[in-house]
Formats: structure tokens, sequence, C-alpha cells
């Protein structure tokens, strides 16, 4: 195949091109939520997050003026800025909606009643007139304005720490943190003793074991939320972070069973015989031998358990429930979106803080995560 | 006690009892109740090593009866009985309630409707990534990106999407990228979502976006596999770029794509969390797992949620025992 696109350089190109153009597509949904939860709230309502990378020229909503006049020389004057430090350039202004670009900037504009109104490049303002402005209706100021792309952190501040906008974003990636590791770390441990057994023992009725395994891997785990609920009741485990772990344990087993199997099937023969001539114990050869010698499976099963307990949500909501203060972040993006839908800054900005674990966990692991993905389905 | 705290001794209990469990289950095993020595000492170890398999086991298989296996027969059991009448046996009842709501086919219909999009583009996706990506430089940057979305969940991905589908009013500047392009070209803005039926194949686009990476890295591993003297042959029989993958390529893999589209349709079968974020159902876009969601845990009706339940391991049950099958044929 290299040889014959090598010949072709109009197919290479196209190779080239297609490739280029799927990555472009599979990124640009991502891109466009991280490039928004940078964005004010203002600028988000108000453009697509595209046009926030270059400088943009628009019509800014108008401005009423405002601030504390001075009297100077006998008239009274009002100044002040428009934009606050932001470095906005204005291009034209008004003082109607129905005639927004009028004036140029510097221009000093007759208002009527002997009041002037300038409005400079930079967005200062100066209304002066001869009478004081207690009590009158100031005008409005339209201006088109180009500006360069500015970012913010404000969200993420305001999603993490503050106890007002989004509060409980923070307390959920405890919570998310919280449920994660136990329920990835407790089902590796159950999982490799049966795995080494299912692997190297031999008993009766083993083939209808792997058998069984193999069937659960595909049983849904929407089944077991009712039956499992009540039988946490009837315990008296109730709704809480033990039946989560609990249930992600019980729910993860079967991939990593099947998974560490595989692996330690495939282990070489010569080395577990001889020990166990040695005399070693089945017990001391696990511990010893199979379970560092399993540890790339050991680290594809933790990827995927981690990321599928930091994901998930129906788990979550069944048997954590959905107070307050235990939601995870799944589910407190999902209320999100039902309560804030239209504040895109929060929404953003929250979602990030969700996916931003997962995303590093991948990059960095990600070798594991496509050995995993092998072996757990191409045979 | 702070949950995180909870955790850390949860993580060492759990940790610490299993290897605890795992060695003085050994220890009591070899040393009290079948000790290699004494007049039976040849008889006791092997009956040791009998017991011995199920010590290793016990967790699993305990942990697996709880959590998967005994809930199929207590959903079974409990889609035949009536909550309200203290656990009653109804029979049928459940079911023919089932079937008499409108919204339950609605669910199905979609359900269907994704089973046919969902795992063919995906797998169709990945089959393209992976055979473009397979021979370029920077092939393998190319391939995590377009993998990455496997790390981002559902939910994550529906925000991602919900800002795409975005609509703002008429003459307003749209921020959701479907609209800016459809005003660009001169249509009128949109409300994506509840825009009947093509809102359910939006929805679909979503989990075509996720998968299609794990498509393509199961894909494109089998493409390496396959024997470089077969494509050299058709090469030097004068086929085309095209007729090597469509016809040397493509059927040596087709035993890996049937794996793939399979493992796709499984999660197509229970997608949840999709649907509740962006639409929960409304606008008919309703699915089984959100219906059976829905009944359960918001009209509390645990007879039809259940029966619900039951259809989805209906539907899950062909590809279970072909999964068997199959196991048990490479065992032998």
């Amino acid at each position: 195949m290299a040889s014959i696109v090598g010949k072709k350089s109009g197919l290479t190109w196209a190779v080239h091109l297609s490739v280029a153009l799927l990555v472009a597509l599979w990124l640009f949904p991502t891109v466009g939520l991280l490039v928004s939860s940078f964005r004010s709230a203002d600028q988000i309502a108000s453009s697509g997050w595209w046009s926030a990378l270059s400088t943009q020229e628009r019509q800014v909503p108008p401005i009423r003026v405002s601030g504390d006049e001075t009297e100077q020389g006998g008239s009274f004057v009002i100044e002040g800025s428009l934009f606050d430090g932001a470095s906005t350039t204005v291009t034209a202004w008004g003082t109607s909606s129905r005639e927004p670009e009028a004036h140029e900037p510097g221009q000093s504009v007759d208002m009527g009643d002997g009041q002037t109104l300038t409005v400079s490049e930079n967005g200062d303002f100066t209304l002066s007139g001869p009478e004081s402005f207690e009590g009158a209706r100031l005008p409005r100021i339209f201006t088109t304005a180009s500006t360069p792309p500015d970012f913010t952190l404000d969200n993420y501040r305001n999603v993490l720490f503050s106890s007002t906008a989004a509060a409980g974003v923070g307390q959920s990636f405890i919570n998310t943190l919280t449920v994660a590791i136990p329920a990835t770390i407790i089902p590796i441990l159950i999982a490799a003793f049966a795995a080494y057994a299912l692997a190297w023992m031999e008993f009766p009725g083993r083939a209808l074991l792997i058998a069984a395994v193999v069937g659960l891997l595909v049983v849904p785990l929407q089944l077991a939320l009712i039956p499992v609920l009540q039988l946490h009741n009837d315990v008296g485990i109730g709704k809480g972070y033990l039946g989560v772990w609990l249930a992600h344990t019980g729910f993860g087993l079967p991939l990593a069973i099947y998974l560490l199997r595989n692996y330690m099937v495939g282990l070489p023969k010569d080395i577990i015989e001889n020990a166990k001539v040695d005399g070693a114990t089945d017990f001391q050869i696990f511990l010893k031998i199979v379970l560092p010698l399993s540890f790339p499976a050991l680290a594809s099963f933790a990827i995927f358990q981690f990321l599928w307990t930091w994901n998930d949500l129906l788990v979550a909501l069944v048997f954590l429930g959905t107070d307050d203060q235990t939601l995870v972040l799944t589910a407190r993006l999902v209320n999100l979106l039902g309560s804030r839908g239209g504040q895109w800054e929060i929404l953003a900005a929250s979602a990030f803080v969700s996916i931003a674990v997962p995303l590093v966990v991948f990059f960095a692991m990600q070798r594991y995560l496509v050995r995993g993905l092998l072996a757990g389905s191409v045979k | 006690m702070n949950p995180a705290v909870q955790g850390v001794l949860t993580i060492v209990l759990g940790v610490g009892g299993c290897i605890a469990y795992f060695f003085f289950s050994n220890q009591v095993l070899d040393k009290v109740i079948f000790p290699p020595r004494g007049p039976n000492a040849g008889r006791n170890i092997n009956r040791a090593n009998l017991v011995r398999p199920w010590l290793f086991l016990f967790p699993a298989i305990f942990a697996l009866s709880i959590y998967l296996a005994y809930p199929v027969v207590a959903t079974l059991w409990l889609s035949v009985t009536d909550r309200d009448a203290g656990g009653a046996f109804v029979g049928g009842a459940n079911y023919s309630q089932m079937l008499a709501e409108p919204k339950f086919w609605e669910a199905l219909r979609n359900n269907f409707l994704w089973l046919l999009v969902v795992p063919g583009l995906s797998t169709a996706f990945g089959l393209l990534a992976a055979q473009l990506t397979d021979r370029i430089a920077w092939g393998s940057i190319a391939k995590s990106m377009i993998f990455m979305p496997m790390a981002i969940s559902f939910v994550g991905a529906s925000v991602i999407w919900k800002l795409i589908y975005d609509t703002r009013p008429a003459g307003q500047d749209q921020i959701g990228v479907l609209n800016a392009l459809w005003v660009w070209f001169g249509g009128e803005p949109q409300t994506w979502l509840t825009l009947i039926p093509w809102n359910n194949f939006l929805l679909m686009i979503v989990l075509v976006w996720i998968q299609t990476g794990f498509a393509m890295v199961i894909l494109s591993a089998a493409l390496r596999g396959i024997p470089e003297e077969t494509i050299e042959a058709a090469v030097l029989d004068g086929a085309n770029p095209f007729q090597i993958f469509f016809k040397i390529k493509v059927p040596q893999i087709m035993g890996t794509i049937v794996v793939v589209w399979t493992t796709i349709t499984l999660v197509v079968l229970k997608v949840f969390d999709i649907v509740l974020a962006m639409t929960n159902g409304q606008w008919n876009t309703q699915v089984l797992a959100n219906y059976m969601y829905d009944k359960l845990f918001r009209s509390f009706d645990w007879g039809v949620g259940s029966a619900s339940a039951m259809v989805i391991m209906l539907l899950v049950l062909p590809i279970l025992i072909w999964n068997v099958h199959n196991a048990r044929k490479e065992m032998r």
C-alpha cells in the first residue's frame, strides 16, 4: 500500500487532507466548549465562540451614560468610560437606535439644550451642558466597536469557589473523586484472585464459570437497580458511598475478571510450573509471580474502571441519591442543564471541570487503555 | 464522617480485607483443616487443592451473584408482581399496561432507529479513520484526537453538543454552530432539539462522535494484523487502492468489524445519559433506558419499569448467547 500511495502523490494529499478534516471535525465540538468556558457571559451570548479568536467589529448594546457630574467653569460635565479597561476601539457611535453609527469617534455632537456629547476612540465620553443633569434622563450611547480576543478565568473561579452562581461544582468534584477511587481499587484484587483461579487452577466447573463471566459481561446494569437498592436498604447500607462502591465493584467485576484472565492465561507456563515444582503454594505464585507480571492488564482495567466510574451517571443517581450534598459531577451537570440551560459560561466551565480529569488520565495512559480495549473485544 | 476519610478507610479496609481473607483462608486450609502431615498427608494435600480454587473465587462469585445474577431473577419477578398490592403476583398485567402506552412504542421505535444508525455509522467512520491514519506520519496524533471523546462522559458530551445545537431568536447572532451555518445558508434559526423527527438523529450524532474512536482503535489494530503478502499480491495484480481496501482488507477483518458492531450495539441498547441530559425524552426522543428510569424513579411504578428492563434484557440476550457460544468454542 505504501508503495502505491508513494507513487500517486495526488492520493497522498487526499489522504492527508481527509485526515485533517476528520480530526478537525472531531475536535471542533470540544474546542467550542473549551473556548466558551473562557469567555464572559456577555461575549458568549452575543457572538459565536469561533469569533472569539480574532478581533471583532460589532455593534455593542446601548449603554446609558452614568457618572458623577462636576462643575467646570459654569458648565456641568459628566466624564467616564463606556468600556471598563477593555482595549476596545470605537469605530462609530450614535445616540439613537435609528442611527447607531451617525458619528465618528472624537466628534462633538450637539444634543440640544446646549448639551454636547463626545465619545473618543477608546470609549471615553464627555457630556457637558449649561444646567445640572440632576434628575434628568441621560442619553444612551450606541457604539460600533472592535474588540480584540479577550479571555477570562472568571467562569472557573465562579464555578469552583464561589458559593452563589453554580454552588456545588467544587463539592461535586470531591464527591466524584470519592466515588471513583475506591470503586476503581476494590474490584481489582477480587478480580485478580478469581482470574488466577480461572486461568491456572484445575477444578470442575471452570469452563462453566468462564462462560458465566462472559455472559454477565453484557447483562445491562439497568436490571440491577431496584433489586440491589432494595437489598441495600434491607441490610442497612441504604443510599450512600458504601452502596455506590459496592455496586460499582459488582458491575465492574465481569470485565475485570475477563481482561485479567485472558492476560494471565498468556503468561509463560514454565515459570509457574517451575515455581510449583520448587514448592511454592498457589498463594505465593499468585502474589509474587502472576500479580507483578500482570501489571499491564491491571493498569488497563484500572483506567477503564476509573473512566467509567468517573463518567457514570446512572449508578450514582440511584445508589448515592439526588441530595445536593452528594451529587456527583455528571448529576450536577444534568441539574445545571435544567436550571441554567442558557447560562453557557457556567455550563461550559462546569463541564470542563468534569472532563478535565478523565482527559488527563486518557492522554497519560492511552497506551494501556488501547491495550485493554484490544484485549477486551478482539479475540 | 467525612466522605473522603470514609473513602480512604474503605480502600484500606477493602484492600486489606481482601489480602487478609485470601491469606488467612489459605492458611486455615493448609494448616488446620487439611494439614499436609500425619497418616493422611497425601490425601490432605489433594483435598486442599480441591478446595483452594473456591477460596480464590468466593468473593468474586459472591459479588457477581448479588449484583448481576440475582437482579436478573429479581427483576423478572418484579415485572410480574404489583408493588402497590403488596407484591402480589399479577401475571402479564404490567407487560400489557406497558404495551398499551404510546410512550413505550415511541421508545422502542427510537431504540431501533439508534440501533440502525449508531453502530453502522460509528463503525464506518472508525474504519475510515483507521485506514486513513494507518500509513501517515502524524497518524498516531490524529488517532489520539479522534479517540479522545471516549474519555468524555456522556453528560459532558451532551453539554458540548448542546452548545452546537443552541438557538437564538432570528436577527441575533447565532452562538450554536449548526444554526450559524443554517442561517448563513439563508435558513431561519431552528430549535433543533425540538425538531421532530430530526432531533433523534442529532442525539445519535453525539454517540457516534464518542464511539468512532473506539471502533477506529480496534479496527486499526486489525488492519495491521492483515498479512502483508495478500496486499502485495493484489498490488502485483494491478488492484487499485480502493479495490485493495474493499476486496482484500475488509473481508479479512470482517470478524473484528462484527465484534465492534456488537459492542457498540450493546452501548446503544443502554443509552440513557445523552437522552436524559439533552431532551429527557421529550419531543419524540424517548428511548428504552430512559423510559425505564422514568418509570422506576419518577412514577415509582416498579412493575412497568421492571417490565421495560426485561425488554432491554431480551434485546441483549442474542448477543449474550452469541458471546458465550464464541467463548466456549475458543476454549475448546
